[in-house]
């Protein structure tokens, strides 16, 4: 039995060494002093100062970050609206919904984006920031409704009407009694449209205009040539990601001690 | 309450011009060609015919077909016994091992592949063997993933009954863990073999061109040759063959419970 436990320790290693082999592969080769991606030559920030001095490579990661941040606002104020109407609506009306939203996400990513490539082209609007934006919108709205529709199947309805009987208006009685208890789907909602934006590529490689890269795109485009910048790139992202998941984990964990600390004296 | 009805409403527009009507318009340069100065347009199965009746589209389009069932069977071949042996460690344990197959995720999938373009550059691997191992490291959390979460669903005591019951460890596993983690299973091949048939940019990173799929094909069609019509032919039958073999999944699915 113990033996067996070793070797399926060393599977687990064996797998997670797969994970993260080309992630450290690119952190040790991001300080490397010359151009090659095979032969570590000696330590250097040379990259990392290229980079930074890059004006395109700057750009992508500030579009990749403001198009993300604006397509996860709207797209979760409109989502969450939605989802509350359609929890009123008929059975008709929620179906036809479902089924509409269900194109964009069960369809493979390339067609999703045709489509939308041959939409802006027959309405003759010019691809650029805004036709990319509009695309992100268009395609997290429906996670965040798939997210937010658990949590309204849950509600008690009597409670949002108990509160219209006490003198809330409608208005009232969705923002103090019905989003507070959906509130954990409108959080997941939005981070799930965070990192879906974050991510993109296929659909932003057909629906940008000139000139307007993503980090997707942007690394997509210098993959004719070796770039050793696109390592310090990744580098950053990297500790970025790491950064933000060791904050979110350790808060809750820091304000659990303490309300534990709290409950002892 | 049944005011808020009418928050729907300005979302079936948009839905409709937004996510179905570039549906429609897929279908309809599919069936049409460029017409002449009279008729701007033509009603035509030409794309179709000039698709099945050369054998190089065939070709790719069974290549790239053959390319996701098989990284698909690679991902449930590996993915399962970790996503089973992650199931058996501690809970606390079983938390970290989670997070460690979803940390790689969340990084950019473009990055992710471009990290392994230098690893590749050492070797002497073909470029279909490069492509294969860019896509299995990209989809293989999934399915660990999936099939964890529907293994850590499962009863422990449905084990212990086995166990009473005269069953020893391999044929406990065979007729206990094994058909109750097939839902786990389906939804690893749903969120594998679907993105799978129609990636383009692994192909194109790590086969460095020469490794051709139904995905860069659409690619060219649209983005270098212009032909939009036959590229969204090609699309068309593209998103046939996903339905097709999701409906028999699913099928399969279905029969499995019904035994």
């Amino acid at each position: 039995m113990k033996k067996k436990t070793v070797y399926e320790k060393i599977y687990l290693l064996l797998i997670m060494a797969f994970f993260y082999l080309p992630i450290v592969y690119v952190i040790f080769f991001s300080f490397n002093a010359s151009r090659s991606l095979t032969n570590f030559t000696g330590f250097s920030l040379r990259w990392y100062q290229k980079m930074f001095k890059t004006r395109s490579m700057m750009e992508s990661i500030y579009y990749s970050t403001v198009i993300a941040v604006i397509a996860t606002l709207v797209s979760t104020v409109v989502g969450t609206i939605v989802a509350i109407g359609l929890s009123k609506s008929s059975k008709l009306i929620r179906t036809i919904v479902t089924q509409v939203n269900n194109l964009p996400m069960l369809n493979p990513d390339i067609v999703t984006a045709i489509g939308l490539m041959l939409l802006f082209s027959t309405m003759n609007i010019p691809t650029g920031f805004g036709t990319l934006l509009l695309a992100h919108i268009i395609f997290c709205i429906p996670y965040v409704i798939l997210s937010i529709m658990p949590k309204l199947r849950q509600l008690d309805d009597n409670i949002a009407e108990a509160a219209l009987d006490l003198g809330c208006t409608p208005f009232q009685a969705l923002y103090k009694v019905i989003i507070p208890q959906i509130k954990e789907g409108i959080v997941s909602g939005a981070l799930v449209a965070f990192t879906m934006s974050f991510d993109d590529f296929v659909i932003s490689y057909f629906t940008t205009g000139p000139g307007i890269n993503n980090i997707s795109t942007y690394v997509y485009s210098t993959t004719k040539r070796i770039n050793p910048s696109v390592n310090a790139l990744s580098t950053i992202i990297v500790a970025a990601i790491t950064i933000i998941l060791i904050i979110s984990n350790l808060v809750p964990l820091i304000r659990q001690k303490r309300s534990a600390h709290e409950e002892n004296y | 309450m049944k005011s808020f009805r009418r928050l729907v409403y300005p979302y079936l527009v948009w839905a409709g011009l937004l996510i179905v009507l570039p549906m429609l318009i897929i279908v309809f340069y599919a069936f049409s060609t460029e017409g002449n100065s009279v008729i701007p347009v033509l009603f035509s199965f030409e794309n179709f015919a000039r698709f099945f009746s050369d054998s190089i589209f065939m070709e790719v389009l069974l290549r790239s077909i053959k390319l996701a069932f098989i990284t698909t069977v690679v991902c449930i071949l590996l993915g399962y016994p970790a996503a089973y042996f992650i199931a058996r460690l501690n809970p606390d344990k079983q938390e970290i091992m989670v997070l460690l197959v979803t940390l790689p995720q969340l990084i950019n999938m473009l990055v992710r592949t471009y990290a392994w373009r230098g690893i590749l550059l050492n070797t002497s691997f073909s470029p279909e063997l490069k492509v294969y191992i860019g896509m299995v490291y990209n989809f293989l959390p999934f399915m660990i993933l999936q099939i964890y979460t529907s293994l850590s669903k499962m009863n422990p005591d449905l084990l212990t009954a086995a166990n009473d019951l005269g069953c020893d460890e391999k044929t406990a596993f065979l007729k206990v863990t094994l058909p109750l983690s097939v839902p786990g299973i389906i939804s690893g091949i749903t969120l594998v073999f679907l993105p799978a048939v129609s990636s383009f940019f692994i192909p194109k990173l790590l086969g460095g061109g020469s490794y051709v799929l139904v995905g860069n094909l659409i690619e060219n069609y649209f983005v270098t040759t212009g032909d939009w019509n036959f590229g969204s032919a090609v699309s068309l039958i593209m998103t046939i063959v996903i339905l097709v073999s999701m409906y028999f999944t699913k099928k399969f699915d279905y029969d499995k419970e019904a035994i």
